[in-house]
């Protein structure tokens, strides 16, 4: 009754290619930005603004690059977190050398290093397939992670090992170090994720996008269509890596503040790659879904027993934490292997024959 | 430079023998044991198809369950070598409630689905077991009952190449246990009706199906199987060490072994351990100090990555074929 799109009739070639065609989807994303630009910011505390809503966007930028990858090239990569280090450590590097430069240019700057350390440890992929692919990034996950510990020139040679956020400006706002607001860091991180979502979008619906999943579906045929591997898989690792590699750059900078060498380590790859296929591979708005499961369930079942009042030991819950998460990564591989981008378009389908489903 | 990366090495070895050796030991021991992991790998694979990230996890689990038994019994005053050898039994039950909840409850709803979604299941799994298995034994470190299961400890010394080797006799004990269960393995496969009936399993789960063999049951049988050597594995790296969750990471030393040797071959899982092993100790014994140390953590997977380069489906793998 709500959602319906008769009677609206595409009548330039432009109209039918948009990327939101249906007027209810761009009223819905219209309000989505505004609860997020101004509701989140003027109504959320702290703990909702710096621990679960930057986390989440920041996470879901990342899902983002490893869905190109994934869910829309079939390249199978778990060196997705060295590739977030290589960001967040070229990122440190370029505003402790030139401080002068605005650090959203040096954030943006940082995705390039990812995406050709990416193009690097995406060579492979032309002769080596599936779970062979899988372990041969492997390689890179372990040799950048050995990296970032043992060639002290990336960290300034801190005795400490870690690489601390240097406080940065905006406009004469600080946005990052310890001075900066959780609402300012998450302006800056909601902006940077709403137009690199758009771009990403535009890629993938545009001939490119198209390219990368004809080698998905298989890449010998979609050679014998004329479409050239190399530079297909290549440029599939370098957005990816790209995406990968801003999104290090900003949790360092504006998540966490500081961050050691194992922050970057493998968990936070296979965390990703969860996201990912629990949030449905080759969907853009999927890997918010993934994202936001994977991020904000674990926060509210721990919060959970404090909430009800039951007495419960806090490695009790961690480990619960543990269990529950696992079983429910389970449960919705059982429900719906498609993942929860699939469940949003059935229950989109259900509402637009609501209330005759027929 | 090049002298250094070339040469140098080589003429360390030549001037040395007895620490080549000591090293290539070291090395070949530490290769049975991540053989012994992939090899459970590779069970898993040949019959469903599922790349079982749990197998470390179960390594971790079954151990732990092997020393929580013997520590209740040894409460209640029951300990020696009968009470370690009912905690074994015991361990080998619960690997087999373990293998069919799984086929149960994961497997047997996600069959069909595309690697990759399994492959992720079994991700679920292994948080699912590392949350339990925190919960029911703590996360401290516990000490393998190697004594108690007639497992041998101290070294042996032997003078050889005008120097002195030490073996440890657990290493010992490791090489020659994996090699008794990798030939009773090959027995099993080749001679008994299951084995046949395994092998028939990974060649064709249509045709398998067609003759009459019930995929569910193979699959409870080949996760047990991997069950059992998941425990092998963990008593033997618990005796070396300590039992606790940090050998988790010993799973991911194994993937790849399984890549170099193919998903698909058990003596590939073999002789692939045993390149990744020697090959990560020389590396890191004698081109490691060029590069500031530590290259142990990478290097097996650089040796793997170029062996793929030459063969993209492992040493030993099936041939993929490709048509449109």
């Amino acid at each position: 009754m709500f959602y319906r799109e008769t009677g609206q009739f595409k009548q330039s070639y432009a109209a039918d290619q948009a990327v939101f065609p249906i007027l209810q989807d761009r009223i819905g994303l219209a309000i989505i930005l505004l609860v997020a630009f101004v509701v989140v910011p003027l109504f959320g505390n702290e703990f909702l603004l710096a621990s679960v809503m930057v986390p989440f966007l920041i996470l879901s930028l990342g899902a983002i690059g490893i869905n190109i990858l994934v869910g829309y090239t079939g390249l199978l990569s778990l060196g997705s977190a060295a590739f977030m280090g290589v960001g967040a450590y070229s990122a440190y590097k370029l505003s402790t050398i030139f401080p002068g430069v605005n650090i959203l240019v040096w954030i943006l700057c940082s995705g390039f290093f990812a995406a050709g350390v990416g193009v690097l440890f995406g060579l492979p992929s032309l002769r080596i397939k599936g779970f062979y692919l899988a372990v041969a990034t492997l390689a890179a996950q372990f040799f950048l992670q050995w990296c970032f510990v043992r060639i002290s020139w990336l960290y300034n040679d801190n005795p400490s090992g870690a690489i601390e956020v240097p406080a940065r400006t905006l406009f004469g706002i600080a946005i990052t170090g310890p001075s900066a607001t959780p609402v300012t860091r998450y302006l800056v991180v909601l902006a940077i994720v709403v137009v690199m979502t758009l771009l990403a979008s535009n890629i993938v619906h545009g001939r490119i996008g198209r390219t990368w999943m004809a080698v998905r579906d298989m890449d010998i045929a979609a050679q014998l269509m004329g479409i050239r591997l190399l530079p297909a898989k290549l440029l599939a690792f370098a957005v990816s890596s790209f995406y990968c590699g801003v999104s290090g750059a900003l949790m360092v900078f504006l998540w966490l503040g500081a961050a050691e060498p194992s922050a970057f380590d493998i968990k936070l790859s296979f965390l990703l790659l969860f996201m990912v296929i629990i949030g449905g591979l080759g969907s853009m708005i999927g890997s918010f879904f993934g994202a936001a499961l994977i991020h904000i369930l674990p926060i509210v079942i721990r919060m959970l027993p404090e909430a009800l009042g039951l007495p419960i030991a806090a490695a009790t819950v961690e480990h619960l934490t543990y269990l529950i998460v696992g079983g429910l990564i389970i449960f919705f591989l059982i429900v719906e292997p498609h993942g929860l981008a699939r469940l949003w378009q059935i229950a989109k389908q259900k509402l637009r024959v609501w209330p005759f489903p027929y | 430079m090049l002298y250094n990366i070339f040469i140098d090495p080589f003429v360390q070895m030549a001037q040395m023998p007895d620490l080549l050796v000591q090293t290539l030991w070291e090395g070949l021991v530490s290769g049975v044991l991540y053989a012994l992991i992939a090899l459970g790998f590779v069970l898993i694979f040949k019959a469903s198809g599922v790349f079982n990230f749990a197998q470390g996890i179960m390594v971790v689990f079954s151990a732990l369950t092997l020393v929580g038994f013997y520590e209740k019994f040894s409460a209640y005053g029951f300990s020696g070598h009968t009470a370690a050898f009912v905690a074994l039994i015991l361990t080998a039950g619960v690997m087999f409630v373990l293998a069919m909840l799984i086929e149960r409850v994961v497997l047997r709803p996600l069959v069909n689905q595309p690697d990759i979604i399994l492959f992720m299941a079994t991700f679920g799994i292994t948080y699912m077991l590392i949350g339990f298995g925190e919960m029911v034994f703590g996360g401290d470190p516990k000490q393998m009952i190697a004594s108690e299961l007639f497992l041998p400890s101290g070294s042996v010394d032997v003078e050889m190449l005008g120097g002195m080797v030490s073996f440890q006799k657990i290493d010992i004990a490791a090489a020659v246990i994996a090699s008794v269960m990798i030939a009773g393995l090959a027995l099993f496969f080749q001679k008994t009706r299951i084995g046949r009936a395994l092998r028939a399993v990974a060649d064709s789960h249509k045709a398998a199906l067609s003759v009459g063999i019930s995929l569910n049951q193979i699959w409870v049988i080949v996760w047990f199987a991997a069950g059992l050597v998941a425990l092998v594995t963990g008593i033997m790296w618990g005796a070396r060490s300590d039992v606790s969750f940090a050998l988790e990471i010993v799973a991911l030393k194994a993937l790849p072994v399984l890549v170099l040797g193919g998903l698909t071959s058990v003596p590939g899982a073999i002789v692939g351990g045993l390149i990744i092993g020697i090959g990560e100790k020389l590396g890191e014994f004698y081109w490691g100090p060029l590069l500031g140390g530590g290259i142990e953590s990478w290097f097996a997977y650089a040796i793997a990555l170029l062996f793929l380069l030459y063969r993209p489906q492992g040493l030993f793998g099936d041939k993929i074929i490709e048509r449109i």
